[in-house]
């Protein structure tokens, strides 16, 4: 039995759980390629105009997956918290698909809606393994291996590396340290992002992401806005860029979006109003299928160059 | 004293301003949104901000100049975005330099304590009993009023015989409506109202006829939808819309109240094709397409704000509704860009569009339920 998993969206804060939990189980598990040019057309294809790229790029891996594997992987994910939810998109991406893709028959439509109880999402295990087939002694395995391998892949990112991206222990002595928020699924797609933290990495920048803060770093962010946001992966990237507004512990942030996305307008303006308060340099940059890498790197050396100036006129004013 | 100022969105500034000045409050009252509201708007809202976004923050900023030091705005549980916006308007303004307090009325469900406490802030007269039955009575009677005669303006329209005379019509309903200062008066209206639109001369045939879906703003707010219903119904077309302010009024604070769930026969007609909630009116859009495509109408338009979240998930899922219904469709995008003719080709065209199927298709001896609920 093959499980296909299409390399997107919420895949990219996942994997490591789901790739376990299925091959623990038995299943062969198929991740789509990765993003191409092909992959991205396909997606666009698709989907509506309005749509945005990490969306579109959904629909283009569950192409590029459908005809190879028996079942393909399209999780709803509702909560993992009691204080939040997901982008309306997130919400409605099985219904999306199975309108958008009529070919698609073999959609293994999976709903984590962890708010519900504290064993939800063994419950949801279970549910799965049943579906195959599995035993309960197999599937509650697979299910504590799926943890572990979850819990070894934050703790690499608490190391300072980037797993998704193979990038392990990076310099701490660079000169430039530089917080790059966004959500995972735009940081750690190289063809989405361009390549744009191993770009940073290669000018000698340390690179910080969300997700190499610890959970308590981030929990203790919460009270800073009126209002909690609804969704997710939003309160991470905001409480990060508070945590660092308030540390000071990097040189500049760069905030990742991608073109049209919805809770993002609120997040990225949140951020570029308090950043002024705080005097943290702060670059916004917009993605999606047209953006090009000349334009790009234009700007990241601009910025880092910006930063490398005012570093040395501190040091030289100290001095 | 307070001056309180609040968004701008079709006829509610009406019944709203009554309800506050009785509440012993000074109303600075929004205007109706112009180029120079948007052009406010879409200088200081961020580039992706959904037009009605922009449109309330820059009905805000007028009403700031004019003296408002109290706005009040409608909250939201999520997860659509429009739940937070006044938290980011209210940081926006703040960045200004305006110095005003926001008063956000949370939905009941959730936030109860906190919205009798928000409200509480908002009287500031002694007032008995009675009075606060009277007001509510009186501001009900208004707001149901209100959306009675825009129904009868969009029944009357298509029919006309002097192009324009139901538009003037109905805006002179809503100054009469406007100028009631009584329960009694108000019923006198109603009837006033009835004769009014009976004295409009009709023509006697079956027109078109279009259901409208959508985001709440775009749909009740004609200056940000380009007066589509306007448009429509001078071509000749018999235009309903799926959401009025009493019925959103009802299903999400009366119903919140005891949490049971709004418009439940469009939620369960949407079902099979949108499981899940997913904020906003995306679900409702499906639903009411699905209500409109059964009785019998010939097509179907969505209009949502450019970007907006739930409308995008809904539009997906548009095109397969209404192929297995048999209706026709068109989804209209808004924002600052869209210009007014542009909207009109694209009406026209869709118009026509429905007629040619109308005379493709053998003519239906039996009206449709639509024909016979006007009749």
């Amino acid at each position: 039995m093959k499980i296909g998993i299409p390399r997107a969206l919420a895949y990219y804060a996942y994997y490591p759980f789901l790739n376990t939990f299925f091959e623990k189980l038995g299943l062969e598990v198929i991740v789509s390629d990765e993003t191409t040019k092909e992959i991205m057309d396909m997606g666009i294809q698709d989907t509506i105009t309005d749509a945005c790229v990490p969306i579109k790029l959904f629909h283009g891996h569950v192409r590029n997956l459908m005809e190879r594997v028996d079942y393909v992987l399209v999780p709803r994910l509702v909560s993992i918290n009691h204080e939040s939810t997901f982008c309306p998109k997130f919400l409605g991406l099985p219904d999306m698909l199975s309108c958008s893709i009529s070919q698609l028959q073999n959609m293994l439509e999976v709903r984590i809606d962890l708010k519900k109880s504290r064993l939800e999402l063994f419950m949801v295990c279970m549910r799965l393994a049943k579906k195959f087939k599995k035993g309960f002694f197999s599937a509650y395995n697979a299910y504590l291996k799926a943890l572990l391998s979850f819990k070894n892949y934050t703790h690499q990112f608490l190391q300072g590396g980037i797993p998704p991206l193979g990038i392990v222990g990076q310099k701490k002595n660079n000169p430039i340290h530089l917080a790059v928020v966004g959500y995972p699924y735009m940081l750690y797609d190289p063809y989405l992002s361009l390549d744009l933290i191993k770009k940073l990495a290669n000018m000698g920048v340390y690179v910080v992401t969300p997700e190499m803060l610890s959970e308590r770093d981030k929990k203790k962010q919460a009270g800073k806005l009126k209002k909690t946001l609804f969704w997710t992966f939003s309160n991470e990237v905001i409480r990060s860029a508070y945590y660092f507004f308030e540390n000071r512990n990097v040189d500049g942030i760069i905030h990742v979006t991608a073109f049209g996305c919805g809770p993002d307008f609120i997040v990225d303006k949140l951020m570029e109003i308090d950043a002024k308060k705080y005097k943290m340099p702060y670059l916004t940059i917009t993605l999606d299928e047209h953006t090009g890498q000349g334009g790009l790197n234009t700007r990241l050396e601009a910025f880092v160059d910006m930063l490398k100036i005012k570093k040395s006129r501190k040091e030289a004013a100290l001095a | 004293m307070r001056r309180v100022s609040f968004p701008y969105m079709g006829t509610s500034y009406i019944p709203f301003e009554k309800l506050i000045t009785a509440f012993g409050n000074e109303v600075v009252v929004p205007q109706r949104p112009t180029e120079e509201t948007i052009s406010y708007g879409t200088k200081y809202a961020p580039e992706f901000a959904c037009y009605p976004f922009k449109i309330v923050l820059g009905t805000y900023i007028q009403a700031l100049k004019a003296g408002a030091n109290t706005l009040v705005s409608s909250g939201g549980v999520g997860p659509c975005r429009a739940g937070l916006y006044t938290t980011l308007q209210e940081k926006i303004l703040k960045d200004l330099g305006y110095e005003f307090e926001m008063i956000v009325l949370e939905p009941p469900g959730r936030h109860l304590k906190d919205l009798m406490h928000n409200i509480k802030k908002l009287i500031n007269t002694r007032l008995t009993l009675r009075d606060y039955l009277n007001i509510g009575r009186f501001t009900w009677k208004q707001l149901v009023l209100l959306d009675k005669v825009e129904r009868l303006s969009h029944k009357t329209r298509p029919l006309e015989v002097k192009k324009g005379e139901s538009t003037q019509v109905y805006k002179k309903c809503v100054e009469l409506i406007a100028g009631a200062e009584e329960y009694k008066d108000l019923t006198d209206i109603e009837r006033e109202t009835q004769q009014l639109y009976d004295a409009i001369e009709k023509r006697d045939y079956d027109p078109i006829k279009i259901g409208i879906v959508g985001e709440i703003y775009v749909l009740m707010e004609p200056s940000s939808n380009l007066e589509i219903e306007e448009i429509l119904g001078e071509l000749g077309v018999y235009v309903e819309r799926s959401m009025f302010l009493s019925g959103y009024t009802i299903s999400n604070a009366v119903m919140d109240l005891f949490h049971m769930a709004g418009e439940r026969d469009a939620k369960k007609m949407a079902a099979p094709y949108f499981k899940e909630m997913c904020g906003g009116h995306g679900r409702e859009s499906i639903g009411n397409s699905i209500i409109f495509a059964k009785r019998g109408f010939d097509g179907i338009i969505q209009l949502s704000p450019f970007t907006c979240i739930p409308e995008i998930v809904a539009k997906s899922i548009l095109p397969k509704v209404c192929k297995e219904h048999g209706v026709r469709f068109l989804t209209i995008s808004l924002d600052e860009q869209t210009g007014k003719e542009g909207l009109r080709t694209r009406l026209e065209a869709f118009v026509d569009l429905l007629m040619a199927k109308r005379k493709k298709t053998k003519p239906v001896k039996v009206k449709s339920l639509v024909a016979k609920e006007m009749a």
